[in-house]
C-alpha cells in the first residue's frame, strides 16, 4: 500500500503535470477560452464523479442534477450568512445525506427501475424546493453575488478534480473498490461470498452525490441567480451520463476522454451553426456511437492491445482478483 | 478526386471570403452581438419576442445606409450564438462575443435568469446591457449593482397591482362581483405575481374564494377550471408560463367557465394565442400589452411579418425593437462607438421610439405595459405604469 509501483509514479507524474498545465491557463486567458475551461473542468469533474459509482456498478444514474442543484442551492441560501468553504462542505453534506437516503430506499431496484427512480429524483428534488419557497419565502430566485471571477471557479473546480481523481485512486484499491468491481460483474456471485452489496452501493453512491454536489456549490456564483429551473436542469444529468460514456466508464480517467473533445465539438457546432445546433449534435452522436461503440477508451485500447483480438468489454476484475 | 475538388472549391471560397469579408469589416461596420436561446425550453418564447424583432432592426438600420456615427455610416453586423436555454452556454457565448469575435455591442439575452447570469460579464467587458425580457422587482439593486445596465420591461409587483386596480374598477363599477380565483405557476415569475397580487386583492376587497398553485409542465387543467368554478367567482386570474396559459383557457372554453374577467400571463399576448383560441381568444386579459392602435405599432408589426415571416407579440417584442433603437441614437449622441461613451449617451439622453419617447431615469424605464385584453383581434393594453392611450377594459362574455 505504501510503495507507488513505476507505473503509478508515472501516472502520478502526467497527472502533475496536466493539472499544472491546467492551472495556468487563467493566466494566458481570461476571456472566451477560461470559459470553455470552465465548461469542461465542470463536466470533468461531474462525469468522473458520476463513474466513480456507475462506472464500476452499471447503475447509470440520472439524479446528477439533484446533488448538482443542491449544491447550488447550498450557497444560495447561505451566500450572505456564512464563508463560502463551508458552504461547499455542506452542500456535500447534504448531497451525501440525499443520496445516503435515496441510497438506502432504492439501490436494491436495479436496470431501469433504478434509472427512473433517479430522472424522478432530480424532478422530485426540484418541486420540494419549489414549493419551500413558493410557501416560506416571497420569490423562487435567490442572487449569489460574490467577487469571485472565473478564475477562481476555475481553480476550484481544478482542486476538487485533483481530489476527486484521489479518491477514485484510493477507492480501487481499497476494499470498497474490490467488492464494487465484484458486484458489477455479477451481484449474486458477490452477495454469496459476503459482500454487503446494499451497504457498499449506498456509501459508494453518497461519495459520488458528494462530489457531484460541491460541483454544484463551486458554480453557484458563477449564476449569479440561482431558481429551480436552472439549478435542477435534468440536461445536466444526460450530458453527464453521455459524455461520460462516450469517454468510456472502465478507467477513471476515462470519462476525461469524452468530456474534453465533446464540450469543443459541441462549442464549434453551437458556434458556426447557431440555427441547427440540435440537428448537428443529433448526428455527432449517432456517428460517435456507430463508430465508437466503446467510447474513445476503447478505441485507445484496440490501438494499445492489437494482441487481444476480442471485441468484448475490458474487465478489470481478473486482474484485481489475483 | 471528387473530394480534392470539394476541397479546392471549399479552400477558394473561404479565401474570397476572406478577401472580400476584410476591407468590408476594417471600415465603416459595427458588429453586433446576440446570445439566447434557439433551442431548449425558452427557445419558443425567444423565436417570437427576441430574434424577429433583432433581425428586423438589423435589416432597418442597414437599409438606410447604418448607423450615424460621427457623421459617417457604419452598416450592422450581426453575430447570433444559441445559449441553448443553459447558464453555461450563455456565459461562454458571452465571453467568445467579447473576447473571440470583438464586437462592438452585445445584445442581452433572453429570460430573466440568463440575463442576472450573464450581467456581470458584461459589465466586467464594458458593454451597455439593456435588458428586456427580464421582469423582476430587483431593477434598482441591479442598476445600482451594475452601472452600465438597462432596464426596460418593468416590474412584477408592478404588473400584479396594475391588474388589481383595473379589477376593481370593474368591480366599483358594479360589472363584476368581488369574488376571485387565483392560481399560479410554482415557478419565478409566477410566484412573484402570485405574491405581489394577493395581499393587493384583499386590500382593495376582493374575495379570494379559490387559490392554487401548479407545478411548471402541468397538463392537465381540468381539476383547477371545475374547482375554481365551484367557488362560483366572477373573476379567474392565472399568473401562469406560456405551456399553462395555452392549457388553462383551452379547458376554461371547454368548460365554458361563466367568468368576467378571465386572465392568464405569458403568452397571452403572443400572436399564437388568438390564433389558437379563435373567437375564445375575445376578452382574455393578460400580462403585458401595448398600444396596438398606434401607426408606429401596426408599422412595426407588419414590416416585421414582411421581413422575418414572424408576427410580433404584444408586449416585448416592440418594447426589444424599442431598446436596439435607443441603442442606435446612443452611438449616434455619442458619436463613436466607444462602450464608456454610449453608456453615458443612454443614461442622460431622450430616445425616439417605438414605444413613444424613452428617458431612462437611474437607468429603468418607469412607463411600461402592464395588462391588455384581447379586443377584436388584437392584444390592447388595458393598464400601463404611465405609458398612456389605454384602452377600455371588456366584460367577457362568453367562450364562442
Amino acid at each position: 500500500m505504501t510503495r507507488f509501483s513505476e507505473k503509478e509514479q508515472r501516472v502520478a507524474a502526467f497527472a502533475l503535470l496536466g493539472f499544472g498545465a491546467a492551472a495556468a491557463i487563467p493566466l494566458v486567458d481570461d476571456g472566451y477560452y477560461l470559459s470553455l475551461s470552465v465548461n469542461i473542468a465542470m463536466y470533468a469533474v461531474l462525469c468522473t464523479a458520476w463513474t466513480l459509482f456507475s462506472g464500476p456498478t452499471h447503475y447509470i444514474s440520472l439524479a446528477t442534477a439533484a446533488f448538482f442543484g443542491i449544491g447550488t442551492y447550498t450557497v444560495g441560501l447561505g451566500i450572505d450568512s456564512l464563508p463560502f468553504p463551508l458552504l461547499l462542505a455542506i452542500a456535500g453534506i447534504a448531497a451525501a445525506i440525499l443520496a445516503g437516503l435515496v441510497g438506502v430506499a432504492t439501490l436494491r431496484l436495479s436496470g431501469v427501475y433504478f434509472v427512473i427512480f433517479t430522472l424522478g429524483l432530480a424532478e422530485l428534488v426540484r418541486q420540494v424546493v419549489t414549493w419551500l419557497q413558493t410557501n416560506f419565502t416571497t420569490s423562487v430566485g435567490l442572487y449569489v453575488f460574490t467577487d469571485m471571477t472565473e478564475k477562481h471557479i476555475f481553480w476550484m473546480l481544478l482542486a476538487l478534480a485533483a481530489i476527486v481523481y484521489a479518491t477514485g485512486w484510493l477507492i480501487n484499491r481499497s476494499r470498497l473498490g474490490f467488492a464494487m468491481r465484484i458486484i458489477g460483474n455479477d451481484e449474486t456471485v458477490a452477495r454469496h461470498v459476503g459482500i454487503d452489496v446494499a451497504r457498499s452501493k449506498v456509501i459508494l453512491f453518497m461519495v459520488s452525490g458528494a462530489f457531484i454536489g460541491i460541483t454544484g456549490a463551486i458554480l453557484a456564483p458563477r449564476f449569479a441567480y440561482v431558481e429551480p429551473p436552472s439549478a435542477f436542469n435534468p440536461v445536466i444529468s444526460f450530458q453527464v451520463v453521455i459524455m461520460a460514456l462516450l469517454g468510456g466508464t472502465g478507467r477513471l480517467w476515462a470519462p476525461l476522454l469524452g468530456v474534453i473533445p465533446f464540450t469543443i465539438l459541441f462549442d464549434r457546432i453551437s458556434s458556426s451553426f447557431p440555427n441547427h445546433t440540435s440537428l448537428l449534435i443529433g448526428v455527432a452522436f449517432m456517428a460517435i456511437v456507430y463508430f465508437l461503440p466503446r467510447g474513445v477508451i476503447g478505441l485507445i485500447e484496440d490501438f494499445r492491445k492489437p494482441r487481444a483480438g476480442k471485441a468484448g468489454t475490458v474487465a478489470p476484475v481478473p486482474e484485481a482478483a489475483e | 478526386m471528387e473530394r480534392r475538388t470539394l476541397i479546392k472549391t471549399f479552400a477558394a471560397s473561404l479565401l474570397a471570403g476572406a478577401v472580400l469579408a476584410g476591407p468590408a469589416l476594417a471600415e465603416g461596420t459595427i458588429t453586433i452581438g446576440a446570445s439566447a436561446p434557439k433551442t431548449g425550453p425558452l427557445a419558443g418564447g425567444s423565436a417570437v419576442t427576441y430574434w424577429p424583432a433583432i433581425q428586423l432592426w438589423v435589416h432597418d438600420v442597414n437599409e438606410r445606409g447604418g448607423i450615424d456615427v460621427g457623421g459617417e455610416k457604419m452598416k450592422v453586423e450581426l453575430i447570433e450564438y444559441d445559449d441553448r436555454t443553459s447558464n453555461e452556454e450563455a456565459i461562454k457565448n458571452i465571453q467568445r462575443l467579447a473576447t473571440v469575435d470583438k464586437v462592438d455591442f452585445i445584445i442581452p439575452p433572453y429570460g430573466t435568469g440568463i440575463n442576472l447570469a450573464t450581467a456581470p460579464l458584461i459589465a466586467k467587458y464594458g458593454y451597455p446591457h439593456i435588458a428586456v425580457t427580464a421582469v423582476t422587482d430587483g431593477v434598482d439593486e441591479f442598476a445600482a449593482r451594475w452601472p452600465n445596465s438597462f432596464w426596460t420591461l418593468g416590474t412584477s409587483e408592478g404588473m400584479a397591482t396594475s391588474l388589481v386596480d383595473v379589477m376593481k374598477k370593474m368591480k366599483d363599477a358594479g360589472q363584476i362581483n368581488e369574488k376571485v380565483a387565483v392560481v399560479n405557476v410554482a415557478d419565478a415569475f409566477g410566484i412573484e405575481l402570485a405574491n405581489a397580487g394577493k395581499p393587493a386583492f384583499e386590500e382593495a376587497g376582493f374575495d379570494i374564494v379559490y387559490e392554487t398553485s401548479y407545478p411548471l409542465q402541468q397538463q392537465d387543467f381540468a381539476p383547477i377550471i371545475s374547482s375554481a368554478m365551484n367557488a362560483g367567482p366572477d373573476s379567474f386570474v392565472a399568473f401562469s408560463y406560456p405551456a399553462d396559459t395555452f392549457g388553462l383557457t383551452k379547458q376554461a372554453a371547454i368548460a365554458e367557465m361563466p367568468v368576467k374577467v378571465f386572465y392568464t400571463g405569458v403568452a397571452t399576448a403572443f400572436p399564437a394565442f388568438a390564433g389558437a383560441n379563435g373567437a375564445a381568444a375575445n376578452g382574455v386579459m393578460g400580462v403585458g400589452g401595448v398600444n396596438a392602435s398606434t401607426e408606429a405599432y401596426q408599422d412595426f408589426a407588419k414590416r416585421q411579418e414582411e421581413v422575418t415571416g414572424v408576427a410580433p407579440d404584444f408586449w416585448a417584442s416592440p418594447v426589444q425593437y424599442a431598446s436596439l433603437e435607443a441603442l442606435e441614437q446612443a452611438i449616434t449622441a455619442a458619436g463613436s462607438i466607444d462602450k464608456a461613451a454610449v453608456i453615458e449617451a443612454l443614461k442622460s439622453g431622450t430616445f425616439d421610439t417605438i414605444m413613444g419617447e424613452w428617458k431612462f431615469d437611474n437607468n429603468v424605464i418607469r412607463s411600461f405595459w402592464t395588462v391588455g385584453q384581447w379586443q377584436d383581434g388584437a392584444f390592447q393594453g388595458i393598464a400601463s405604469k404611465g405609458a398612456g392611450g389605454e384602452a377600455e377594459p371588456i366584460v367577457k362574455s362568453g367562450w364562442k
